[in-house]
């Protein structure tokens, strides 16, 4: 009894002392990955395969024939019939910079004001966040950090999902500029006794033309000059530092959004969102505009629309040729970024080969954020960010990691929720077997 | 235009002084003479005389005795009609002001010596706010009306009627008919009180059936206080009851509330009751039916048309045909100018009407008779009787033609100009020749607003005219297009028609004017006939009238699949290669190699077949989730307001799911009943109810309930402290009340109660919304305090700390696959919460609370193996039979077994699998959703959507008023969701 009484104590000591996982070192050792299927994130896979990981590289990636391993200079890890996948990205994200949606003090991901291009998402950025860590057990381990709110967000970061510091888990800096493109339907305003139904929006015209206006303006600005910050922030877009991730879900939308960039010659566009995307496919594609598209799981925007809509709507564009990545925006939608395989997953039960889905949550989400020269697939000279799963990592019964790396780092796959799960377990165990043994 | 003859008066007031003059008494009869004339609108005499003295008719047919002193008006070739009722109106009452919200929610009512409930006001009375408005009035005489019943249109029930008489000669001493003429009631609160109950639809139905008991209690003289409201309420209960519900919907909701309490309401309609006639009908409440007929969409933007749905688009093709529909099945009802913009409209959207094919004979019974009856006023108006009011129409022809006049409207004998009688109708083609030009000038449009069109040769001349005081004036622009000049003509029409006057020439000098009508009376004929032809063909109503609605309700078909993977939930487990037999509507037989030669048989190979998937916390299909004006409202029931046409049930059935229990939100500790539905997409609301339903109520705890996120709460609990003791308090009070019952002493019925007592009975279910360890022990501990079990915990998300005092309290869990960080009471949630209750033996259910996530709760299931290591089997119990077993119907669904309801899902694969598509969802054998069919319907819809879509551009084309597109938009209902609230954050 004594005993027990101990360890309990002992328990809760490690769980407060423990309250977020400790970032990994850096890797010292190579580590090689034999026997795996390797889900490579551009459509192919390599059976029966070896990874060789020096330096936080992938050093060597290919079919494990004759692998002749010194155990002594290397860890290595006998993944026979297990499979690996290049970190899930998941772009558009508010990861940390909400920790409880109801708690204000906890919720810093809109500014105020309409235009706020100058805002950086990077460093509220929580990088111990139990959200966050709660990503990596699923093999979600990079996401682009995107403010909301206003015409212009601000703008995004791209950062890592085990770091001791914002600094630290940095990817990509300060990459892309979010425009909410205007609505095509607003409401009225029912507090003040206006029809609250969605109707056309009769300030669009205006409200295109402003922010268009603001991009001249922008584009004017003396990029030495220090007196206006927004302006100064907005300037990116014209010369390809930043992208330009433009938020828009109807159809004319997305057609005048690509207008405008043209028009603007701005290079880098993303659509994000874009819930009408399907409809605009032949003009996404002679535009050669990526799309990171909404939530697999969503219901349909109308009710005439088809039940599974949101399910196929990857298909129909990348059936088109376009470079498609998958987001988890919405309500919930940082608990939710955990499922991200299993909407890539859903897309294949909807026509994508499993693959094709995968690419949409590594390859090219990495070629969208800019960040595929070092991540996104599993190739040699790449980051050895990756996981190792027990088995299909898109289907929830098999994703279940053993192993994960970011670059290179043997990340702790424990988080808060697992600790809460273990102790309790325990608990049982333990007073089961008091009653089983009077 | 409207003019009234003010020497025409014939009362005086008997007793009142007279100091303008000398008194004038004027005793004289009028009759109308020679006209045809509409006694009823069945009883018809041609050659007529109606007579009538003081305002009343004194006698009426073809051989009447005409008096000395009798004022004769010869109507020759006229009709005569009684003026119509519109028994739906707030004539002379000003639209009640709306009460600013106020930052603290108020609770308790603004008044004493009443109700407790401000929205229940039957002492009101119209009366008090009636001012007479002559020009209100002028525009409904214009329109055809003589009385209207008027009252306050505000609050739940709003009080009594007055019966008023468009009279605009002298005072409201002559237009009250009746002070007393009804009762008025609404589902909807009133805007002059910010009392906060009820907040829903399902409250103020509950509220209705309270009161009614309170009223026959307080009859019996039991109330210690005094009640004014009751008092008005038992006073005026023989009146005629009038309820707005304003949709089909509600005609049924509010239909059931008065039959449970004894009344037969009058239902003002909604306009969409072809929706589900059959329904409507078996209410057999007569009804009012206003007919304000959509415009057709502006259409020509098709980046806005898509955002149209098929029922807003077939709403505009359909509903003209209501009235029709309504006449068709025998259903009583009157007419109302109600929801119109002006009484002005009212002539061209009956019109609508009867060119969508109702009779003449009923739309001048729903003005009239029927209107007059359902008031209990037959023997005062809406007939010419010898004894009623002298309230009637002098047109010129058929009243519903559209080129019929309306001359004359007498209201209580007073006569109401219109269009003189002395202007012929001039209306038609006319030539004439001037200086050796020949001309043709055609008249048209109203007679008092005539438009010409006047040509020579092939050139159109500019031209303007009046036809006052039977002259009419002519301006005409010459052929001169440099120096513009003028012909002026001044003419006035012979009993041919034919124009005899003169023109002032441009010169100035004066030419005789003739012209020749030309009686064209065939060619009018055929094209008014061409006219009145429907060319708009009229879609079908399906079942839901929406997308993806059935024509024809599907029926039970035995159906035997073969092949399948079977996942029983039964000790047989999971079967491979089994057949499975489907018959009337339940599991036949399973086995392997079976044959039925009545069957239609189903290839499953490499299928799966499973039980239904059975959602334990739904918000779909309902149109309110949350009465939130109390702390308590056990008194609501969410089966009041199931929506039938809600299109998550089909996309429900499109991810397997085949029943659900409708919870109540979280807006309150005790919140309101559930309704435990089976998915019939198609099937009425009530028919979607399970049969002898297991009884259930909401109760809920933690942040939600004491308000934690209004910013100044004043509502009693705010705290989980306070939770505990409502608990304890409506427990012990329905502990008393069980008691007084049985003693058998006088009780006051109390709706509310009684559902709590159930729970004490063990005769109704509790559901509780839970996160925190807390209090879940907490009630837990109240519940074996008052000796009886929780049934399900639901979110449960800290069950897992506390599963081994569940299991030894024994209560269900019914919790989230894996959701949390949304509020701070979930910051504990884990994933493995499902796997540690369910090891520790309790039935473990995973919901939704999420129109989403429903559709894959499979999937959610699923997550129980990587979360946890739960079997595969037990995994899909948790969606399936689990949630049967927490619901009590596990009897008749969960699990595959023979004679059970054949509630069962064909899937592609694997049915945890992520890439699992249900194929077939099959509701007691009958197909619900399939996906071939699914195809099918998708290419109908866009068939159909484009047909409306060239039938409106054709309206547009054709110059008809088209009105600017609205987007619809899904409300998606979750947990804290409140009726009529636009924004808000979801907190599940």
């Amino acid at each position: 009894m004594k005993k027990l009484k101990f360890t309990s104590i002992l328990m809760l000591c490690c769980s407060i002392l423990l309250a977020q996982q400790t970032p990994a070192p850096k890797q010292i050792k190579d580590i090689a990955i034999v026997g795996a299927t390797a889900h490579i994130g551009n459509g192919n896979i390599i059976e029966n395969s070896i990874i060789i990981i020096k330096n936080g590289k992938i050093d060597t990636i290919g079919k494990s024939e004759r692998p002749k391993l010194n155990d002594q200079d290397i860890n290595v890890i006998n993944a026979k019939g297990k499979h690996v996948y290049p970190g899930f990205i998941v772009p558009n994200s508010t990861l940390g910079l909400i920790e409880i949606d109801a708690v204000k003090a906890s919720v810093d991901n809109a500014e105020i004001g309409a235009l706020n291009p100058n805002i950086r998402s990077l460093i509220a950025y929580n990088a111990e966040s139990k959200i966050v860590e709660s990503m990596r057990p699923n093999g979600v381990l990079i996401g682009q950090i995107t403010p909301r709110g206003g015409r212009i967000s601000g703008t995004s970061s791209v950062v890592q999902f085990d770091a001791w510091n914002w600094e630290d888990a940095a990817v990509r800096i300060d990459e892309g500029l979010h425009v909410n493109w205007p609505k095509s339907f607003s409401r009225g305003r029912w507090w003040l006794g206006e029809d609250p139904a969605l109707k056309p929006n009769k300030d669009y015209d205006k409200q295109v033309t402003e922010l268009n206006n603001y991009f001249l303006q922008s584009h004017a600005y003396d990029k030495n000059a220090n007196n206006h910050l927004p302006f100064k922030a907005t300037k990116g877009v014209f010369n390809d530092s930043k992208k330009l991730y433009m938020h828009v879900d109807y159809e004319k939308g997305i057609l005048d959004a690509i207008a405008f960039a043209k028009k603007n010659n701005i290079k880098n566009m993303v659509i994000v969102g874009g819930r009408e995307a399907y409809k605009a496919t032949s003009t996404l594609k002679i535009n050669n505009i990526p799309v990171i598209l909404q939530r697999v799981h969503s219901t349909p925007n109308s009710d005439d629309d088809d039940y599974d809509i949101s399910y196929k709507h990857a298909k129909l564009l990348v059936d088109q040729d376009i470079l498609v990545a998958l987001e988890t925006s919405g309500d919930m939608e940082r608990m939710n970024t955990r499922n991200l395989p299993f909407h890539a997953g859903t897309t294949v039960a909807h026509g994508l080969s499993k693959e094709q889905a995968l690419q949409l949550i590594t390859l090219n989400a990495a070629i969208i954020l800019g960040i595929d020269a070092e991540y996104g697939s599993l190739t040699q000279g790449k980051s050895a960010t990756l996981f190792i799963s027990e088995g299909d990592a898109l289907d929830m019964r098999t994703n279940i990691l053993t192993h994960a790396f970011i670059d290179g780092r043997a990340v702790n796959l424990e988080t808060h929720q697992t600790k809460l799960w273990k102790r309790y377990s325990k608990k049982y165990k333990e007073q089961n077997k008091l009653v089983s043994k009077p | 235009m409207l003019s009234l003859l003010c020497s025409l008066s014939f009362y005086a007031q008997d007793y009142f002084p007279t100091n303008n003059g000398v008194a004038k008494n004027n005793t004289n009869y009028t009759a109308i003479t020679n006209a045809k004339i509409f006694i009823t609108p069945t009883n018809v005499i041609k050659k007529g005389t109606l007579l009538f003295k003081d305002g009343k008719i004194v006698n009426v047919g073809t051989s009447v005795r005409i008096p000395k002193s009798t004022y004769i008006i010869d109507a020759s070739g006229k009709h005569v009609y009684p003026s119509f009722i519109d028994m739906y109106s707030s004539f002379g009452i000003e639209k009640p002001i709306r009460k600013p919200r106020q930052q603290t929610q108020q609770y308790d009512a603004s008044r004493t010596g009443f109700y407790w409930n401000d929205h229940i006001m039957p002492e009101n009375n119209a009366l008090t706010k009636f001012k007479y408005n002559s020009k209100q009035a002028k525009a409904l005489i214009k329109a055809g009306f003589g009385v209207v019943n008027t009252h306050i249109q505000n609050g739940i029930i709003r009080g009594r009627g007055a019966l008023i008489a468009l009279n605009n000669n002298g005072g409201n001493e002559r237009r009250i008919i009746s002070d007393n003429s009804g009762l008025y009631l609404s589902l909807n609160r009133s805007v002059t009180t910010n009392q906060s109950y009820p907040t829903s639809i399902m409250g103020s139905m509950a509220l209705l059936r309270q009161v009614y008991l309170d009223a026959n209690w307080y009859s019996k003289g039991l109330s210690k206080t005094k009640d004014l409201s009751l008092e008005a309420l038992n006073k005026h209960k023989n009146l005629v009851q009038i309820m707005e519900a304003g949709s089909r919907a509600n005609i049924i909701r509010t239909d059931k509330v008065g039959d449970q309490s004894g009344i037969q309401y009058t239902i003002l309609g909604g306009g969409d009751e072809y929706e589900r006639i059959k329904d409507v009908k078996a209410t057999n409440a007569p009804l009012i039916i206003p007919i304000n007929f959509p415009d057709a969409y502006d259409v020509e933007d098709s980046f806005l048309t898509s955002a149209l749905t098929l029922h807003q688009m077939r709403a505009w093709n359909q509903k003209p045909t209501n009235p029709k529909v309504l006449a068709d099945h025998g259903i009583t009802f009157a007419l109302t100018t109600h929801g119109l913009k002006s009484p002005g409209k009212f002539k061209a959207n009956l019109a609508i009407a009867l060119k969508y094919g109702l009779s003449k004979a009923k739309a001048l019974e729903a003005l009239t008779t029927i209107p007059a009856q359902l008031l209990k006023k037959s023997n005062t108006i809406g007939s010419l009787k010898k004894g009623l009011l002298a309230n009637f129409l002098i047109t010129s022809g058929d009243i519903f033609d559209e080129k019929t006049i309306i001359y004359e409207n007498w209201v209580q004998g007073e006569q109401n100009i219109i269009e003189s009688m002395n202007n012929i109708d001039i209306r038609g083609d006319h030539t004439f020749s001037l200086d050796n030009q020949k001309y043709t000038l055609t008249l048209k449009g109203e007679l008092s607003k005539l438009k010409s069109e006047i040509k020579s040769g092939k050139d159109i001349l500019g031209s303007k005219v009046t036809y006052k005081d039977h002259w009419l004036n002519i301006t005409l622009k010459t052929k001169d297009t440099i120096n513009k000049a003028f012909i002026r003509i001044v003419a006035q029409p012979d009993a041919n028609k034919n124009l005899k006057g003169k023109a002032i020439m441009p010169n100035g000098l004066d030419m005789p004017f003739i012209s020749n009508y030309k009686k064209k009376d065939d060619v009018v004929k055929s094209k008014d006939a061409k006219d009145k032809k429907l060319t708009n063909k009229i879609l079908p109503v399906t079942y839901p009238n929406n997308a993806y609605g059935f024509n024809k309700l599907p029926k039970a078909e035995t159906l035997l699949f073969k092949n399948a993977t079977v996942w029983t939930n039964e000790k047989e487990g999971v079967l491979e290669k089994t057949d499975i037999l489907i018959k009337n509507g339940i599991i036949a037989n399973i086995g392997k190699n079976l044959s039925y030669s009545k069957a239609k048989t189903i290839d499953a190979t490499g299928k799966h077949i499973t039980a239904g998937i059975i959602d334990e916390h739904s918000h779909i299909a309902t149109a309110s989730v949350n009465e939130a004006g109390q702390n308590s409202t056990a008194e609501v029931t969410i089966e009041d307001v199931i929506d039938e046409t809600d299109v998550n049930i089909y996309r429900n059935l499109a991810g397997g799911v085949t029943s659900i229990q409708i919870l109540h939100g979280s807006a309150n500790p005790i919140g309101g009943r559930s309704a435990i539905i089976k998915l019939k997409w198609g099937e009425s609301a009530n028919n979607l109810i399970y049969k002898n339903s297991p009884k259930f109520i909401k109760f809920a705890l933690g942040e939600n309930v004491k308000q934690s996120r209004y910013s100044n709460g004043v509502r009693f609990p705010q705290t989980r402290m306070g939770v505990e003791q409502v608990f304890v308090d409506y427990f012990s009070r329905a502990k008393a009340y069980n008691a007084l019952k049985k003693s058998k002493k006088p009780y006051r019925k109390d709706l509310e109660l009684e559902a709590i007592a159930e729970i004490i009975n063990k005769k109704r279910f509790i559901s509780c919304h839970s996160y925190i360890q807390s209090e879940i022990n907490m009630l837990m501990k109240v519940a074996e305090q008052f000796n009886f079990n929780v049934n399900t915990f639901t979110h449960i998300l800290e069950g897992y700390k506390v599963a081994d005092k569940m299991k030894a309290h024994g209560v269900g869990a019914s919790t989230f696959s894996d959701w949390w960080a949304y509020k701070y009471e979930v910051n504990d949630a884990i994933p493995y919460n499902a796997a540690i209750m369910h090891e520790q033996g309790l039935i473990v259910a995973i919901n939704s609370d999420d129109a989403e996530m429903s559709r894959r709760l499979n999937q959610e299931a699923a997550k129980s193996v990587k979360y946890g290591n739960v079997s595969e089997e037990d995994a899909l119990k948790f969606v399936t039979l689990n949630p049967a077993k927490l619901l009590h119907i596990d009897q008749k669904v969960g699990s595959l077994k023979v004679g059970k309801d054949a509630d069962i899902v064909l899937w592609t694969d694997h049915p945890l699998s992520i890439y699992a598509k249900a194929e077939k969802t099959i509701i007691e054998g009958v197909t619900y959703f399939d996906l071939e069919k699914d195809k099918k319907i998708r290419a109908q819809i866009k068939k159909e959507k484009i047909q409306l879509v060239n039938m409106m551009l054709l309206a547009k084309n054709k110059g008809l008023k088209t009105q600017p597109i609205k987007k619809k938009e899904k409300k998606y209902l979750h947990c804290n969701s409140i009726d009529n609230e636009q924004h808000k954050q979801h907190q599940h």
